[in-house]
């Protein structure tokens, strides 16, 4: 036995309610050196997640695992019991949780929780495993080392609470650490300070880890060698600059192309006089009671102004909690605005969605992050698509079918697809249907609302080239709202960022490329490069991070 | 494995599976509606003939569950108590879940004002005992079918509106809610094409749950003589009146009791084992 983990030709099946057997990993075979940290990567579905939890011989409820070898520091976890297997999680595997905020006990505080392995295990008395914590917690460079552990899981950010996670995970001396895409939820001047938080924690300890995650660009800091999986099988494997360099196969190099920053065509009408869709002024909304000027207590979006043009489109960037969302929700008239106009196609529109007009609501739709909760989840497709036809349009039965189908193959979907419900359609697909159901409207403004970033990075990719493709058919504007600078990027005309419910800056991609706002340099500068000395080689003004950033 | 085997238990039809107890159980309520639907074709005699010289008599021939407390045919009697007893039982609860889940979808699409009206009023309703209420109701306006119906409808509703209203609040939560709202849709569609269509799982089993209080609670008042008045009787009436035929282990007592209580548990069975519509996503 060479190295710590080796993995032979594992399968794992799953059960369907029909009582199908299905495949989800096939023959799946890997090895991870001592110290070695090594990334899976594939899109939703690939089985990243499957291999990774096998490794601490867990399957989910319905799967289990039908045949191979996992060796993890000489025992084989696939033939070992349950009890048996529970004695080496936590001390010899661990696992760090996609969202920590799920994983934590909101009701205890957090120094018991990341010491309770050690008394699980009967590792070390209380006394010391605390001493250990708050090592942990000073090398994962968390703020106030000593009195963090004191508080609840609720009193800490996102960031932190991930970083928590990490040393709960380190705290048992684990040979090998388990990393479930731990800075997908996370913003990305937040993800910096825990990749390196991480990276120098594993360094240190000579800690094996798997990564996992869609996101080759966070994989590329923090990597030795990366895996590609699809659909259950390992498509190619190789150093992080073999891969990055020179990847083999088709998938990895798909993987690849969605990076490169994809030229945005001119638009056709660009020189052409532009006429003015969409302009709020000053407008302010916010949450709580009412003050007595007439402003809530809490505002959310403080006097934003912005102007969309007809066939062109906006880009709305900021972290999470900056306000973006509001902003899209009161231009919809969901969250009515509390001062400030909205002018929509020369008319002053109502801020209230239910006091404006049909005509104004079809114009004017929004498409939501969650394609999960934005279709209902009891309706088949095609009701779902048609709906608008019907309300909007009076189309009858016939020409809505026909419609349906029209809509469908705009999006690039089966149209047999219709018949099916949203809980059976991938992630990227439900997005898409999502879309079509606003399409349905014929619509001269669609509000998306971080439409991408429940999806992996070629899915998105594809996503945006949809879009793309459908504002050169159709001639729509969108407002494009998200915390992903390249997706922004990559399709709007004009980018607004956001810090704090403020607009801070406005930038034109194509004209300059630099931004002068201190927060939108921080927010530019973040973003992961493909370049594996990017995170090591990246300096931020400390003055810039204690200002802006969230530690 | 144990998933292999969950599997091979459930039997699939039409595109549902299921399984053997939901069959025996839902078999067991199809043949008490048949029996309350054509009780008074199938009765071997009529239920005010005295037709024993004994009273509680044993099971014998011609007299398959004996006779009661004046030498009544007792099988002619559980065959028509079977007709007031899920008759007014499935009136009564079919009111009460219908307005209550109305009602409740309503709150909580609506909200405001109208939410916490209704909400207070429903609760202050549900505060009052409900075979007190029944007494109270009985001893007012007397006892016939029409008022023993409303009066259950109505102890049953603030129960139903709780759960509903419990149920849509969750759902109202959701975008697609708002992408409704958004498109200009009325509440009537709201409640009725985005809502209901998600709960009425939980509220077809809350539906099965509150009828069997209802034939439980019915067959109280009954026992206690607030229910249906002689001679008709519904099967608490049954127990109530040969509650003397214990002693002698009259089969006049004790079938009624086996009839409310093949009834209710076969109810709570089916419940438990609805068949499942099969849909398989890999397909």
């Amino acid at each position: 036995m060479t190295n710590l983990v080796e993995v032979r030709n594992l399968r794992i099946e799953a059960t369907t309610d029909a009582g199908r057997v299905v495949e989800i990993i096939k023959g799946v075979s890997l090895d991870i050196a001592d110290g070695e940290i090594i990334a899976l990567i594939g899109e939703s579905g690939s089985g990243k997640t499957t291999v990774a939890l096998s490794l601490m011989g867990h399957a989910r409820p319905g799967c289990r695992i039908t045949g191979g070898e996992i060796n993890v520091n000489g025992k084989n976890m696939a033939a070992l019991s349950e009890k048996e297997r529970a004695k080496f999680r936590g001390t010899d595997i661990a696992y760090v949780p996609q969202s920590a905020a799920a994983a934590f006990n909101p009701s205890s505080t957090i120094m018991e929780q990341v010491i309770e392995v050690t008394r699980i295990h009967k590792l070390m008395p209380p006394e010391q495993a605390r001493k250990r914590a708050v090592e942990l917690f000073r090398a994962l460079s968390l703020p106030d080392p000593e009195g963090i552990g004191a508080r609840y899981p609720h009193q800490v950010s996102g960031g932190q609470l991930q970083r928590l996670a990490a040393a709960m995970a380190l705290i048992g001396d684990p040979k090998l650490v388990i990393f479930d895409e731990p800075t997908t939820a996370l913003d990305v001047t937040t993800q910096i300070d825990v990749l390196k938080a991480f990276k120098s924690v594993m360094k240190a300890g000579g800690i094996a880890g798997v990564y996992v995650s869609h996101d080759l660009a966070v994989v590329a800091q923090i990597a030795d060698r990366i895996v590609v999986l699809k659909g259950g099988e390992v498509q190619e494997t190789g150093t992080t600059t073999e891969i990055l360099s020179a990847a083999k196969h088709p998938y990895t190099r798909e993987l690849l192309a969605a990076f490169e920053p994809k030229p945005r065509q001119a638009q056709a009408d660009a020189e052409a006089e532009t006429k003015e869709l969409l302009r709020i002024d000053n407008v302010t909304a916010g949450y709580g009671p009412v003050r007595d000027n007439g402003l809530p207590l809490i505002r959310a979006v403080e006097s934003v102004s912005l102007v969309v043009e007809k066939g062109r489109n906006l880009g709305v960037i900021g972290e999470s909690g900056c306000g973006k969302s509001t902003l899209a929700r009161v231009i919809a008239g969901i969250h009515p605005a509390a001062a400030g106009d909205i002018v929509f196609d020369g008319k002053q529109l109502e801020r209230a969605a239910r006091k404006r007009s049909q005509v104004q609501l079809r114009e004017m739709q929004i498409v939501f992050q969650y394609a999960d909760t934005a279709l209902n989840p009891a309706k088949p497709i095609e009701d779902i698509i048609s709906r608008p036809l019907a309300f909007y349009h009076r189309l009858d039965r016939q020409q809505r079918s026909k419609r349906v189908d029209e809509l469908l193959d705009m999006v690039h979907l089966p149209r047999a697809l219709r018949y099916r419900h949203p809980s059976e359609l991938s992630g990227g697909q439900k997005q898409r249907v999502n879309f079509a159901r606003a399409l349905a409207a014929s619509p001269k403004l669609i509000i998306c609302d971080e439409i991408t970033s429940a999806l992996d990075t070629v899915v998105a990719s594809a996503v945006i080239e949809l879009l793309k493709e459908l504002q050169r058919e159709l001639g729509l504007s969108y407002i494009f709202i998200s915390h992903d600078l390249s997706v922004v990027e990559a399709i709007c005309d004009e980018i607004m960022v956001m810090y704090k419910g403020e607009r801070v800056e406005q930038i034109t991609p194509d004209k300059v490329k630099a931004p002068n706002h201190p927060y939108s340099k921080l927010l530019f500068s973040s973003v992961p490069k493909l370049d594996p000395a990017w995170l090591d080689g990246l300096v931020r003004d400390p003055e810039l991070v204690s200002q802006y950033g969230h530690r | 494995m144990t998933m292999a085997r969950v599997a091979s238990s459930r039997r699939s039809f039409l595109g549902h599976s299921y399984n053997l107890v939901g069959v025996v159980a839902s078999l067991v309520i199809l043949a008490w509606t048949l029996v309350a639907i054509f009780a008074p074709y199938i009765i071997p005699h009529s239920i005010g003939d005295i037709v024993d010289d004994d009273y509680f008599g044993p099971m014998r021939q011609g007299l398959w569950l004996g006779s009661d407390y004046l030498g009544r045919d007792m099988l002619s009697r559980v065959l028509m108590g079977a007709r007031y007893t899920v008759g007014i039982s499935l009136a009564a609860v079919s009111i009460a879940c219908f307005s209550g889940v109305v009602l409740g979808m309503i709150a909580a699409v609506t909200g405001g004002w109208l939410d916490t009206c209704l909400s207070r009023f429903l609760d202050a309703m549900n505060s009052i005992p409900s075979k007190l209420f029944g007494l109270v109701v009985v001893a007012a306006v007397g006892s016939s079918i029409p008022v023993l119906i409303v009066t259950l409808a109505v102890i049953y509703i603030p129960g139903a509106y709780r759960f509903a209203r419990a149920l849509a609040v969750n759902i109202n939560t959701m975008d697609f809610m708002t992408v409704a709202r958004v498109r200009g849709e009325n509440t009537v569609y709201l409640i009725g094409s985005e809502i209901l269509p998600n709960i009425i799982r939980p509220v077809l089993a809350d539906f099965g749950l509150r009828f069997v209080f209802v034939v439980l609670l019915l067959s109280g008042l009954s026992f206690l003589g607030l229910g249906l008045q002689p001679p008709l009787a519904d099967w608490g009436a049954l127990v109530r009146e040969n509650i003397g035929g214990l002693p002698f282990a009259a089969p006049a007592v004790i079938v009624p009791s086996l009839a409310i209580a093949s009834l209710t548990i076969s109810v709570n069975l089916l419940i438990d084992n609805l068949p499942q519509k099969i849909r398989d996503r890999g397909v």
